[in-house]
This record gives C-alpha cells, structure tokens and sequence, in this order.
C-alpha cells in the first residue's frame, strides 16, 4: 500500500538466471545417459524442479516415464533407470534394493544417480556396502538456489536446520558456501560481509576458500553487501504467530514453493485452485506485507475501484467498447480473479483465526514477549495442552516461553511435560529429548536464578551467563538472553503506546507493533554502523560469533554504487515471511533492497515439526 | 612447502602404497586449474620459512591467534595459498581444541610435519637415487599435477581433495596417528560431508573400543558418528557408543524408541514392559511405566468394546459408533473414551473414567475438562451440570469450576449446547465484561438484560432493545424493565408476592 518509501531504491538483479543454469545443467545431465528412461523424483524435489522446468522438457531429453520415490518395489519397464534425488542414505539404499532386485531377476538395466545439489561421500558408501557401485553412474546437480520471487531465493534444503542445530551434522555448510559462491561469482563481487553464528562463520569460510580455488573476473557489482545469520541466533521470532497477511497465509494454507492450495472454503465453489503468490500477482504484492487488520479495507476498496472500472463501459459508443474489451477488460477480468481469491482467502481465515480464540492466544504470546503475567500465560498453555487443542501449537508455546524466560522452573517443566505427555501421547518423551538438545524447551539450572536475574537487568556479572553450552555433552543448546537483548535493542515497544498499524513505524508493525524481529533487528543496526561496533554487549549476549570483513578489492570506490544499497540476508536454518516483510519494510525505510536467501522458508509449525520425533 | 622429506621412519609406508593405483577422474580441466594454482603457489613454497611468522600474526578480527585450531587451519590452507592476497580475510571459525593426548604424539611434532610438507616419501623420491634432486622436479612441475601421479597426499591436502569433491583414497592411512590427523583436519575444514568419510573409514579400520575412545574427546566428530549410525540405523553399533560414552539417557530413548517400529499392539506391550528395567531418570521412568500400563489397558478396553459393539447388544455403540481403535491413542484421548462410553462404570472396572484417573494420577482440571468434553457431546446436561454442584455446610447446592467459567463456557458452545444450557454458565462468569461479550456472542438476552438491570444502565437497556426480536419475549422484558421506573418512581410499598416485582423496585436508574 502507499508507504512512504524512498524513491531512490535500487533495481534488484534478475535472478531468472539461476534458473536457466539450472535447467541447463540438468539438460546436460539427462543428456548423459542417451535414450530412453524413466525418471524418479524425489517428492521433495518436485515443486523445486516445476519452478525451473516442465514436463515436456523432460520429455525432450527422453525422459519417459516419471515416478516419485516411495521406498517401494518400482513397476518400471524402461531399460534405463535415472534417479533425481536429494543426497539421504535411506533414498540410495532403496534404490540399492531396486537394482539387487534386477540383478536377482536376472534383469540388466542402466541406473544413473543425480544427486543434487551435490554428492555425499555416505551415499556412495552405501552404493559400495551394497555391492551396487560400479552398476550405478553418479552425477551431480549444483541446483543450489532456487529464485521463489523477485528478492526471495531459497535452497529448499528444510532439512539443514535439524542436521545442523540438532543433530550438530555440518554436511551443508560448504553446500551454504557453495550457494553464496554462485551468487558471487553471478552477480558479485561482494564488498562487505557481516555474520553472525556457527555456522554462518563456517559458510563464509566455505566461501571464501572457493572464491580463492576459484577465478574471479573483474564484473559490475550487482550486490554490494551481505549479512549471514545462522537461525539459532534468534530463535524467538520463528516461533510467533504471524499475522502479516503472506506469513498468515503460510501460517495456514501452508505455502510451498511459492505456491499455495486454497481449499473449496476459499473458492467458494467446488475445486480447489493452485495459486503462485509472488510479485507477478498485482493484488498479492499490494497485501503481501500489510498486517492483517488493513487488508480487508484495502480489498474492499479494490472492489470499489473495480466495479467503477466495470461500470465504465455504460455510456461508451460501439468503438469505445472495442477498445475497452481489448485494452482493459482482460485485465480486469485476471483482477478480479485475484481479487475475489483473496478475499475468499481473507475471509477463510478469519473464520479459522476466530474459531480458535486468535485474540486469546496473541496475548499470551505478547504477555511472553514482554515478560508480563507470565503465570497467566502458563495456566493458558496448560488448558491448551489439557484441552489437547493442538499438539504443535502446544510445543510453540512452550518453546517460547522456554526461550523467553531462559528456561522454565523445574516445577512448571515437569509439570507442564507430564500433561503434554498425557494429552499428547507419551512417545514425546523422544520430543522433548530433541527440544532440550536444541535449547529450545529447556528446564532452570539449579543456581542459574541469580543469571535469569542479571539478564533480565541486561548486565552480566561475570561471562558464566554469556558462555555457551556447546561444548557440554553433544547439545548445541545455548542460553538464551531475550529478556536483556530486548532491553538493550528496544525489540518490545512500551505497550501503551499507541501504535497505528496502517502506518507503521518501525519493523514492530509485523507482529502488531508488539516486537521487532531480533534477526531483522541485528541487520538494521549492523548495516547502520557498518560493523559491530557498539554492540559488544549484545553480541555476547548472542554468544558471540560475530564477524565482519571487507573484501581487498571492495574500496572505497566502490562504495557509491547502487549495488552497495543491495543487501543479500543470508539465513542459515530458515527465515520466515514476516522477517521477509520486515526486511522491506526496513528496505523502503533506509532505501536499501533486501534479497533473502534461506535454506528454507519456515514458520512455527514446520519448525516445531522438525523437532517432532513421535514417529518411527 | 609440499617437497617431501626422505624419512626413514615413514619408508616403509610409503613402499607400501607405492603399487596403489591412484584413480583420478578429473577432467582436463580442474586439472587446469590446479596447475594454475600450483603455479601461483610456487613463491609461496620457495619462502615456506615464513610460514612459521604467520603464527605470530594477530587475525583480522584482534582476538590473539596462535591456538591450536587457529594453526592446525592455517597450515592446511597453506598448500592451497595463493601468492596474490586474498580477497576476503579469513576469519577465526570455531574449532573444538584437537587434543592431542589420546594421539601419542607432541603438538611440535605435529606442526613441524605440517609446515615441512607430509610425512612420506613419494614414488619420486623412491625413484630417484638422491634426494638432492628433490627439489628440481617440483619446481619445475606444478606440484598439483605431479601428485596427480601419485598418491602421496598429506592428511591436510587429502581432507582438502576431498571437500572438491576429487577421488581420493584413504587405505594409506593405517596409523593410528595418520587416522587421527585426517579426523583432526577434517574437523577443522568444518566439512560434515568429509568428516563423515572419514568417520567411515575409521569405523572399518579401527576397533570400536578405540574409535569410541578418540570420539569421546572429539565431540564435533562424535556428533557426525551418532548422526551416522542413525541415518543408517546402525541401532547396535549406537548403544553401544551410547554405552561406552556413559550417556546413559541417550541410551535408553534410543531403545525405547524402538517400540515406534513394532506394528503389532501386543507384542508393542511386551516391549515396553521390557522398558520399565532400562534406568531412565526418575521422571521418565513414570512416564513409560505409564506408557505401558495404558497400552496394556488400552488392549484390553479395544476386546472387550469390540466384542460389544459386534454382539449389536450395547445401545451405545449403536447409536455412537466407534470411529477408530483407542489403542495406542494418548491417555487423555483414552479418558474421553471412557467418559464418552463407559461414564457410569464403578471405580473398580478398568474403564471407568474414575479408575483412569486414579491409575494415571490425572489432575483434577484435566479431568474436568475432559469429562465435560465428552458429556457435552453426548448432550448429557445433567451429568454436565452435576460435574459442577457441590454442596456447602448449609446444604445448598452451588456451581464450582476448576477451570473458569468463561473457559467451560467455550467447552460447551464448541460441543454445540443450546443457549438454554449456555446461559446459566455465562451466568457464572465473574467478569461483566467478560459475561457481557459472551452473552452478546452467544445470543443469551436474558443474561445481558439482567446483567444491565444490575448495572442500572439504562441506555445500554434502551439500545439493546433493538437488538432483540420485536415482539418476542426478550423484548417484553425490556420494556417491563423500563416501565418499571415510573413505578418504581411512584410507588415504593412491597408487594412480596412476586420476587421478580420485587427486583424491578428496587431499581435506580443511573443513566
């Protein structure tokens, strides 16, 4: 909507490209093995591998026949079998078994493995244990980035954040590296990097050592500056109920890939409709980053607008009509398509978001926030999780609580993890296991109340409360210090205040006015100082793991480009929509152009639902 | 800096890999570009002396470099360093401290085999009679492109090869030592990918009480083991990690989950009984100990209620079929069950809702909520109502809730109540805002009219009047209301007949 944004805004790069590589290399690859074949897709791999190509490319490449794997015996006739496939040992072991199945029938067939994006050494070790390598070529897809919008680039690797923040496994660093390598060799070279995390330093180094192996042709910067930022470093936001209209809509419908399936209850009729939502969507780019509260007014008056556009055509001659039928009425029509999806959208949730006492839970989740009636926010998680209301909502909750309050007192854990066992089911003792490794749902230390004490001033009386818990037993859990961070960076405004959501002030507009992401928070003041300079303080609250470095040949001179105003946010571990809008928001503010790029688009149910471990 | 050193020591090692063929698959041109590099990197073996100043060298970011992890990273760039500077500054990952003390061997030793090239002889050396020559052949071939003839890769550059993603072979490394360093530097390369391989080739060349052993102080190793052992479900291999490493809870999650696997209910049972030994801590204990006692109730409910339900005799099961099997359902899902079809049993049958919550020590809110959950969606309003009256030393009956009344309120109205059920538990929320939104929301008039008599607001009164039917009941109260207080006005003697006239005397008007 009409937000006061800087005019002199960058242009974005074209990132159409990337998808061009993409699909050019998998041709390659398909040309590889010449003539017929059935092609096996992963089922994660699919909408990724939609975006970039159809079917009938595949086709063109003598793809015959195209199946997802399902570990189960194939049906396949074709004497050539390649098999498109994230590199996962339980993937490569299935197809083992398909081929020692040929093999006993006495069958001969062709078998090609493309991993993508890369190859593990574990995956070709198991092609070794089960007598299958040699019978089987393998291949390497670099399909590392995947462009879902204008400034939103995904690696569609949801996995990376378990394997890397719960199971500690960093076999996706040098892909992160690999990913931030492509995007620097395109449309680098990068003049400033800023990070801060494990991994994030882990990825830069990954970078830079193949910027190095690698040759670098002098090239127009297309992206000036870029600011790395592993997930675990704010843990808080991903957890929050999204009420910006493109996070809710992800927060309900579930957006994949870009694309999102409204039911019948949107369409009001009896199909259900596949929609992409990006840029390309002129109503959707309008509402994309508004809270929630505006968007009915703002289609409301669209309607308005187009019904006057209609009612134009009374009164027009013959000749004016034509015109009008061939310059607007298309789009119009294609308008109001759009138009009537989301109000049946808006209006589909609203009756959800009502159903299930929406006001009730943003309050406790504010009250969280703001460290304020915390008991009454634990009764009102307790008659969540008696009510069994719903399983991953329940653990949202307690995380942020967790999260907030630096822990949960022994009494209230083992209280409150009795009756999520009870309604919940006990297998999620497993659950709890993976929430405590990960530090997201921890129980109070003895002696640690003098520590929530000092953050909670946001002093530290001595480093004990800033030192990490990684290096204890396997867990990479770290303290978290909201309480002080929120003080020293202003993240919850004073709540009575006003705060007009339809103009906002600050990036706090995303949940209400009631936060300002720590995440999106961190950029605004990194990019502002130009460094960490003059956030010691909240860098150790952090943990640590800060860094910012300038490349040799990014000068001064440099510096005035408009590629200098282009920041690539790199997430390792997932971001969410709202932290996306918050970055526009801040974009148009400071007249900078945010490109995200994340290894998954999350939110608080997919996050939770990695953690989950109630299944065999 | 990659010449190799004649040692003697090392002969025999390196006689011993001579007959190994090195495959190499690379294509023309990485081997290209690793000419390239080698090219760049010759100034940098001709001044290797330097590289022991480096050390020195404070890092970009002013934390004192000189750590173990600090150096054992820059020695394994060094063989990929360029002459030229590099473009971006390297920055201080972190690394967990090698520890050298499981290894046998010095730190000085350590570095010094580093920064001298690697340890072993190469076909070349061999070769050739004198080791005077060593240097000629390097410098004027590309070192890269000469290994490529030889596999004669240092731990570093072999950790190194493998992040590329080029073919290497690890069988050379048969000393414990030699392990170690490849696990250290991968480590250190911070490659998962590589830590793993190499992780594998450990587990197949080394016992599993000395891999244990080096793991337990090498957790970032230990880390991508466990995570091995369980992507390939490895689940022996994985206890006894566990069991070795002393991390007991891990140990015994890890067999408890096992019972996710076992399809059939009863044999899921025996399972878990066989649980109930493992030494889970003392909470978790009572948790599985509950796991199992449900499970075993839970079979035993499903025969019986099944037989029932097929004998056709039991009214419930016909006028309420049963959607789906209550095994291995939650305890509370169980408690709902029982509540839904077995509310009347006596305590001692094992599933009366009662008995459940003895068994299970389920709170008295938790069960509150529950029961009302299911009695309201059988419509049994007297069994709902009869869940709140209790009775006070006067004898009179009065309405208690454990939970608040606006949330039974929500319980009922989700359950779908008629308004006549709801209104005499909005009736009984505390707060008058709170009443007065619930009441509007549920359309109890009669609540919100009574409620505005109580706050002697007459405009609200007024207004509300056109909210209400015309000529309906609501409305006829309204205006007995309103009427009232001209009469009240008037007239002020008690007429104790009617209690209602009563009430409406007494009005005041504030507004």
């Amino acid at each position: 909507m009409a937000h006061s944004a800087r005019r002199d805004s960058p242009e974005l790069p074209d990132f159409s490209l990337l998808k061009r590589l993409a699909r050019d290399q998998l041709i390659y690859l398909l040309e590889q093995l010449p003539g017929k074949k059935d092609l096996f897709i992963d089922a994660d791999l699919m909408s990724p591998l939609d975006r970039i190509a159809n079917v009938s490319t595949l086709k063109q490449h003598e793809v015959d026949k195209l199946y997802k794997v399902e570990y189960k015996p194939i049906v396949s006739t074709s004497d050539q079998l390649c098999f498109l496939i994230r590199p996962r040992i339980q993937t490569v072991k299935w197809i083992c078994d398909v081929a020692n199945a040929d093999k006993a029938a006495g069958r001969f067939r062709r078998y090609k493995i493309i991993f993508t994006p890369q190859k593990f050494y574990a995956c070709e070790a198991v092609l070794e244990e089960q007598g299958i390598f040699g019978d089987v070529t393998t291949d390497e897809w670099a399909f590392y980035l995947l462009p879902l919008d204008d400034d939103i680039i995904s690696l569609e690797l949801p996995e990376f954040f378990r394997d890397n923040f719960l199971a500690g496994d960093q076999r996706w660093v040098r892909t992160a590296g690999s990913a931030l390598h492509l995007l620097h060799t395109v449309y680098g070279p990068f003049s400033k990097i800023h990070g801060i995390g494990r991994f994030s330093k882990m990825a830069y180094e990954s970078w830079r050592e193949q910027v190095e192996e690698g040759e670098t042709k002098a090239r127009q910067a297309e992206i000036g500056k870029v600011f790395l930022i592993d997930r675990d470093v704010d843990y808080v936001t991903p957890l929050c109920s999204q009420v910006v209209y493109e996070g809710l809509v992800d927060d309900i419908f579930r957006i994949k890939c870009g694309c999102v399936e409204f039911g019948t209850d949107v369409t009001s009729s009896d199909k259900r409709v596949k929609v992409m939502l990006n840029s390309q969507d002129k109503v959707f780019d309008e509402i994309r980053n508004e809270h929630f509260s505006n968007v009915f007014g703002f289609l409301s008056q669209k309607a308005k607008n187009l019904q006057t556009a209609y009612d134009k055509r009374r009164g027009m001659d013959i000749q004016q009509i034509k015109t009008f039928v061939s310059e607007e009425l298309k789009g119009l029509k294609q308008e109001h398509r759009l138009l009537s999806l989301h109000i049946g959208a808006s209006e589909s949730m609203m009756k959800k978001k009502t159903k299930q006492d929406f006001q009730e839970l943003l309050k406790t989740e504010h009250s969280l926030l703001e460290g304020f009636e915390i008991r009454e926010c634990i009764t009102f998680i307790e008659e969540h999780i008696n009510r069994q209301v719903s399983m991953i909502e329940s653990l949202r909750l307690l995380c942020l609580l967790s999260i907030t309050e630096n822990g949960l007192l022994p009494k209230d854990y083992r209280s409150l993890k009795a009756q999520y066992l009870q309604s919940y089911g006990v297998d999620h003792l497993l659950t709890f296991a993976n929430l405590k490794q990960s530090g997201l749902l921890v129980e109070q230390q003895p002696g640690e109340t003098l520590t929530v004490m000092e953050s909670k001033v946001g002093k530290l009386v001595n480093d004990k409360a800033a030192g990490k818990l990684t290096d204890a037993f396997s867990s990479l859990a770290k303290k978290s210090h909201f309480r002080a961070l929120s003080k020293k960076l202003n993240l919850v405004p004073k709540s009575d205040e006003e705060y007009d959501l339809r103009v906002p002030r600050d990036m706090a507009y995303i949940f209400s006015g009631a936060y300002v992401p720590l995440s999106c928070k961190l950029v605004e003041q990194v990019l502002e100082r130009d460094g960490w300079t003059g956030l010691e303080e909240v860098t150790r609250l952090l943990n640590g793991h800060e860094f910012s470095v300038t490349g040799s040949s990014g000068g001064e001179s440099r510096a005035k480009n408009d590629a200098q105003r282009i920041v690539l946010v790199m997430f390792l571990g997932g971001c969410t929509f709202s932290e996306i809008s918050a970055l526009r928001f801040l974009g148009r503010e400071r007249g900078y152009k945010f490109i995200v790029v994340t290894t998954a688009i999350t939110n608080s149910s997919r996050f939770i639902e990695t953690l989950l471990d109630n299944h065999a | 800096m990659m010449k190799s050193k004649p040692d003697e020591e090392d002969y025999w090692n390196s006689s011993k890999f001579k007959a190994f063929t090195f495959d190499d698959e690379d294509d023309e041109f990485s081997r290209l570009k690793e000419s390239k590099q080698a090219v760049n990197s010759i100034r940098g073996l001709v001044e290797e002396d330097d590289d022991e100043d480096d050390v020195e060298k404070v890092s970009w970011s002013g934390e004192p470099v000189g750590s173990i992890s600090w150096s054992v990273r820059e020695t394994a760039a060094s063989n990929h360093r360029t002459d030229r500077e590099p473009a971006f500054p390297k920055i201080n990952t972190e690394t967990p401290p090698l520890s050298r003390s499981h290894s046998g061997y010095s730190l000085s030793s350590l570095f010094k085999g580093k920064t001298k090239g690697g340890n072993f002889q190469s076909i070349t050396d061999t070769l050739s009679d004198s080791s005077v020559r060593l240097y000629a052949p390097e410098l004027r071939k590309p070192k890269s492109e000469y290994k490529d003839y030889v596999s004669d890769w240092s731990p570093e550059e072999t950790v190194h090869r493998m992040k590329q993603g080029k073919s290497v072979s690890l069988e050379k490394f048969r000393s414990l030592q030699d392990k170690l360093l490849l696990l250290d530097f991968s480590v250190a390369a911070h490659d998962g990918n590589v830590i793993t391989a190499v992780l594998i080739y450990l587990k197949r060349t080394l016992s599993k009480e000395v891999l244990f052993r080096e793991l337990e102080s090498r957790q970032t190793a230990l880390r991508h083991f466990i995570h091995y052992l369980t992507e390939t479900r490895d689940q022996k291999l994985l206890l006894e990690l566990l069991r070795a490493l002393g991390r007991t809870e891990d140990m015994v999650l890890l067999q408890y989950k096992e019972h996710l696997s076992i399809a059939d209910e009863n044999k899921r049972r025996d399972f878990l009984k066989s649980c109930l030994s493992l030494p889970f801590p003392a909470d978790d204990s009572a948790h599985v100990q509950d796991h199992y006692t449900l499970l075993e109730r839970q079979i035993i409910i499903e025969a019986t209620d099944g037989q029932a339900e097929r004998g056709g005799k039991v009214e419930m099961f016909h006028k309420f079929p049963r959607r789906a099997s209550i095994v291995n359902m939650p305890l509370i899902t169980t408690l709902y069950y029982c509540c839904f079809y077995h509310y009347e049993e006596p305590e001692g049958s094992f599933s009366s809702p009662l008995n459940i919550r003895h068994t299970f020590r389920i709170s008295e809110k938790q069960f509150f909520v529950t029961a009302l959950a299911a009695r309201a969606k059988l419509k049994a309003w007297s069994d709902v109502d009869a869940l709140f009256t209790c009775r006070n030393w006067l004898g009179f009956t009065r309405k208690r809730s454990p939970v608040t009344f606006s949330r039974v309120v929500d319980i009922l109205q989700k359950n779908s109540a008629p308004t006549q059920v709801l209104q005499d538990y909005v009736a009984l929320v505390d707060d008058v805002t709170l009443r007065i939104s619930l009441a509007q929301k549920l359309k109890c008039h009669d609540i919100i009219i009574n409620t505005y008599r109580d706050l002697k607001d007459r405009q609200l009164l007024l207004g509300y009047r056109g909210k209400v039917e015309i000529g309906s009941a609501e409305e006829r109260k309204i205006i007995e209301l309103l009427d009232n207080q001209v009469r009240s006005s008037s007239s002020s003697s008690s007429s104790s007949s009617c209690d209602f006239l009563f009430l409406l005397q007494q009005i005041r008007w504030k507004n």
